[in-house]
């Protein structure tokens, strides 16, 4: 989603030569002015951002805190008690799964639907019709995706009537209700809605591609995919590897999606790191515990923007 | 070096072919849901599934905008997602000018900090919001939603505006200080002027973002009419039975504006979401 903050070009501190010594304009001004401008967004995140930090580590060192009046200093207690927890690693199993196929899909569908949208082949009213459509998914919010995906894959939805009719399958398929298919429905639905990011962002570093490096190739006597491999792919590695990064911050941290589809379940096949932590909280009340592996994910999200951070470093 | 004739002619015919499944793949769910929104509840789910069916009508779209409840939700999101949106633009405007045209010393972390905080588990930060909200006496209010969502939106905003702004000559604002007038008015009245593709990208960005967001919606607030669309939605299940043509024509209603968003601005709007990844 971001590149970091470039700094424009270099500002002297001092009054530059145009402007001799002793006009007006005060240093000290000068120096105080770019607070002010940053104080309200400063004043944001320490509020915002820094105090609740803070204030879900304390949570998650001390014992059943919120619901108890003097919380006691339980140490690292919550955290054993989380990485010990079955459910948990069932989680974080799930997640990995959930995330990992997902960006896999989304890049190979984005890549896909990115070179037929930027084929020379056909018109360019064709092909903007056709970006339209593509993009859909990505326009509609989790919650509408979620029921739009209830009324899909219901038992006696419109996917399992043209499945029966195919021939497919001889009987309604549970999609969201069968333990054996929960986690892959919820998967593939998470693709549907998250592959136009990939294919608008590919599509755009497709464009940017000289053409030059193809006729090149093509002076070679490179093929199709051989040009597509070597010219192509190289191209858009940092795009790509952008894109992935991010995805996969965010697919980590996917909630609504899965609560307002499966809710975890059925039993916990579906059950995502996210997902238990909020149940931790607000339907079982275990405010450290949920702290504690809020925490836990907190700490593998800083590392992935640790990476995100440093490789958009180094592509400047 | 373009494939000649008959060859030229079948890989024309399998790109179109995978255009088309492409656009099944895309736009039947979406088609089904604005068919669904049309029918009565009890034929959502006949056999044969039939795209217009006998009882085909716009009452599910006249029972929800005429519950005062239900455009509740709608009243709400919308004083949300403008609100975010305005507040994120003034606030990200005065730090992207502080990033761009000047120097300080704790520029460098504070831009670390800025670029990182995006990466944040919205999850992480549920736990305290709901006891700092309840703590400020936000909780269950507007500004619990605003101020939060803030959060998500504001490192975006900077980053692109700094960006935007980095674009900009300094020549341009550097002109107008010269003849005497404060940093302020340069901002004011030179940048932001010739800014406005780049605010209208952010702008876009930031709306769709508190348009859509559910967690804190779900955690912050707790009575019917502070509830927004997404909730909303959601709030239609189960609630007696499910009325699921009620569900699909609030979902159309609910996309509404950022369908809208997208036909007018499609340019800033695709620039918007791969400024991030891609590099001009």
């Amino acid at each position: 989603m971001s590149t970091s903050v470039k700094a424009g070009p270099r500002q002297s501190p001092r009054p530059g030569p145009t402007r001799p010594i002793g006009t007006p304009r005060k240093p000290w001004r000068r120096r105080v002015e770019p607070y002010v401008y940053v104080f309200p967004t400063v004043l944001l995140m320490v509020v915002l951002m820094l105090v609740p930090i803070v204030m879900v580590i304390r949570y998650s060192l001390y014992d059943n805190v919120i619901m108890k009046k003097e919380p006691v200093l339980a140490g690292i207690a919550n955290y054993t008690e989380i990485l010990t927890d079955p459910d948990f690693w069932n989680a974080v199993k799930n997640t990995a799964f959930f995330t990992g196929t997902s960006v896999v899909a989304h890049l190979v569908l984005g890549m896909a639907f990115a070179m037929m949208l930027n084929t020379p082949l056909l018109g360019n009213v064709t092909k903007a019709i056709f970006r339209v459509l593509f993009i859909l998914p990505w326009l509609f919010t989790v919650a509408i995706i979620a029921v739009l995906w209830r009324l899909l894959l219901n038992p006696n939805g419109v996917l399992n009537y043209l499945l029966q009719t195919g021939g497919l399958t001889d009987s309604k398929v549970e999609w969201l209700a069968d333990p054996n298919i929960a986690l892959y429905a919820v998967t593939f639905i998470n693709i549907w809605s998250g592959y136009p990011f990939y294919m608008m962002s590919l599509l755009a570093g497709l464009q940017g591609i000289p053409r030059d490096l193809y006729e090149a190739a093509t002076v070679d006597g490179a093929s199709y995919w051989q040009r597509w491999w070597n010219v192509t792919v190289p191209q858009l590695r940092p795009i790509i590897v952008s894109i992935a990064m991010l995805d996969v911050i965010f697919t980590t941290q996917q909630f609504a999606l899965i609560w307002m589809t499966t809710g975890g379940g059925p039993i916990n096949v579906t059950e995502m790191l996210s997902t238990f932590t909020y149940k931790l909280a607000f339907n079982r009340y275990q405010f450290s515990l949920a702290s504690a592996s809020a925490v836990i994910i907190f700490v593998f999200s800083m590392v992935l923007a640790f990476f995100y951070v440093r490789y958009q470093k180094a592509r400047d | 070096m373009e494939p000649k004739g008959a060859r030229r002619v079948l890989l024309k015919v399998g790109v179109l072919v995978g255009l088309v499944v492409g656009a099944v793949f895309a736009g039947f769910p979406v088609f089904w849901m604005a068919a669904s929104s049309f029918k009565a509840n009890p034929e959502i789910f006949e056999l044969p599934p039939r795209v217009v069916t006998p009882g085909f009508s716009f009452d599910a779209y006249t029972t929800i905008v005429t519950d005062p409840v239900k455009v509740r939700f709608f009243v709400n999101s919308y004083i949300v997602a403008l609100s975010v949106t305005m507040l994120t633009l003034v606030v990200a405007v005065l730090a992207a000018y502080a990033f761009s045209r000047f120097d300080f010393p704790f520029k460098r972390p504070l831009n670390m900090v800025i670029v990182s905080v995006q990466a944040v588990p919205p999850i992480t930060l549920l736990i305290p919001y709901f006891g700092l909200m309840v703590t400020l006496k936000l909780y269950n209010t507007y500004w619990a939603l605003i101020l939060t969502y803030m959060v998500f939106t504001l490192p975006y905003a900077i980053i692109m505006m700094t960006g935007y702004f980095n674009t900009l000559p300094r020549e341009l604002d550097e002109a107008v200080k010269v003849d005497g007038a404060g940093s302020f008015t340069a901002l004011w009245r030179i940048l932001v002027p010739i800014s406005v593709p780049g605010l209208v990208s952010v702008g876009i960005y930031t709306f769709m973002i508190a348009w859509n967001e559910y967690l804190f919606a779900l955690t912050l607030t707790r009575t019917e009419n502070m509830r927004t669309v997404p909730i909303g939605i959601q709030l239609l299940m189960g609630q007696h039975s499910y009325e699921w043509n009620e569900m699909m024509a609030m979902s159309i209603l609910g996309c509404v504006p950022v369908l809208v968003l997208f036909l007018f601005f499609q340019r800033y709007f695709i620039g918007g979401m791969t400024a991030g990844s891609v590099k001009a």
